[in-house]
């Protein structure tokens, strides 16, 4: 702990995370709301060049090759996101089968879609019913199925949503809109360990004729991780 | 370690603030320090998320909550970049290389082989679904993945998930165990974690590991 302590110190890096942290406060709303700002990826000024340099100086000792980086950026700004999850979603309401595979063993029902992978290889499907709304968190850091959902939003990450979702679920969603009836039961899904989830959720009255790809449309990310319904 | 990250059940976070039409980077630098994190993984030597998480926790609370998710994730790869000596301070203030600088001989890293993912093994399973059980009391300064706020609290098993080695690190954020267990999901209800004020029909869900649970 204390040579991470000095290395931090060493770094400088606490005089810019307090530059970054004041120049929040300054358009924050309130005092409570500052942590919240500072979720928001206000990011010190120098962080960029901070990133930049890191990077060049291993790549110039052949430690990093910029394109293996490239490609990376590219897989979750254009071809992983909750489009993928919603495939799963609106395959298991035209296809019951598919839908039983799914809540019985949500990897291999999903790895029939091939929507495994880094951070997804081992999938729990939860299902939302007139009697059961569920939710998904990650209190200890931010753990989320991103094969199938992308990269988590800030508030997924952020520490009120960390905090709050565990201890006051109903006040959670209801700031998200979402009016939960004492007669449904909430059921929270803290993602401990290696297992990452993804909600069903109920398939929108009206849309009895769509078929799945107009279906697929429908679903939202927010929809899949709980804090929305359809 | 009981630290800042281990959020659940704290108060005075304030409202969560929902940013329409997020972009999936803000900046550039988020998606480079993101992908260096996953590209370059192997090199910086965390060879499974573990050290990487314990590092993240690591960092002074007050800290931890001035960085953003990014920050703190380029951040520890910074410092271990730093501290395996793969780079120098003053290479990182120059932007460039020192063609001079001599790199270390790194020694084999310690991590278990067995990784995070779910494992082909046969062990008996000390627990069974229905059965109750309690959370342990570990307040080690290590990373584990037992958050505080169900420690001592008992809940109920509705699944076991298979065997998978305990992502447990030392205090040098190494993970040098081979210990392959049962993760189970547990459920527990809200009242018995936040008492009685609690709403009735609320459950709370973990993935534990074996070695975190005792019979109640």
């Amino acid at each position: 702990m204390s040579r991470d302590g000095q290395k931090i110190d060493r770094r400088k890096f606490l005089k810019g995370a307090a530059v970054g942290a004041a120049a929040v406060s300054s358009t924050a709303i309130s005092n409570a709301q500052d942590q919240e700002s500072a979720d928001h990826q206000h990011a010190p000024s120098d962080i960029a060049l901070r990133v930049k340099a890191l990077e060049t100086v291993l790549t110039e000792k052949n430690l990093v090759d910029p394109s293996v980086l490239d490609e990376v950026v590219d897989r979750y700004e254009n071809r992983i996101g909750p489009q993928n999850g919603a495939k799963v979603v609106a395959k298991a309401w035209v296809d019951s089968d598919y839908k039983a595979r799914l809540l019985d063993d949500g990897t291999a029902a999903i790895g029939e879609l091939d929507l495994l992978g880094t951070e997804g290889e081992h999938m729990v499907v939860v299902e939302n019913t007139a009697e059961v709304h569920n939710l998904v968190v990650c209190t200890l850091c931010s753990c989320y199925p991103w094969p199938t959902l992308g990269l988590p939003p800030t508030w997924y990450k952020s520490s009120a949503f960390r905090a709050r979702a565990v201890i006051e679920p109903r006040a959670v969603l209801r700031e998200f809109g979402l009016e939960v009836s004492d007669e449904t039961e909430i059921r929270v899904w803290d993602s401990t360990a290696e297992m990452r989830y993804l909600v069903l959720p109920r398939r929108p009255e009206g849309a009895e004729d769509m078929n799945e790809s107009e279906l697929a449309d429908v679903v939202t990310r927010d929809s899949m991780i709980g804090v929305a319904i359809l | 370690m009981n630290s800042i990250h281990d959020m659940g059940g704290m108060h005075g976070f304030g409202p969560i603030v929902v940013e329409v039409d997020e972009p999936v980077f803000h900046e550039e630098w988020e998606g480079r320090a993101y992908a260096l994190s996953i590209g370059w993984f192997p090199a910086s030597q965390y060879k499974e998320w573990g050290g990487f998480r314990h590092n993240l926790e690591k960092i002074p609370p007050k800290d931890y909550l001035n960085m953003s998710y990014y920050e703190r994730w380029f951040f520890v790869n910074e410092q271990k970049a730093m501290q395996l000596g793969l780079v120098t301070e003053e290479e990182l203030n120059n932007g460039n290389a020192d063609p001079n600088y001599l790199m270390p001989q790194l020694e084999p890293h310690p991590d278990s082989s067995l990784g995070p993912g779910r494992l082909d093994l046969e062990i008996n399973a000390k627990f069974e679904n229905g059965g109750v059980v309690r959370a342990k009391e570990i307040n080690g300064r290590a990373h584990n993945r037992l958050p505080r706020y169900v420690r001592g609290k008992t809940g109920t098993i509705i699944s076991d998930n298979g065997i998978y080695a305990l992502q447990d690190t030392n205090e040098k954020d190494e993970q040098p165990y081979d210990d392959p267990q049962h993760v189970y999901t547990v459920r527990f209800s809200s009242e018995e974690l936040w008492g009685n004020a609690s709403h009735g029909n609320d459950f709370i869900y973990l993935d534990l590991w074996e070695s975190y649970l005792e019979f109640a």
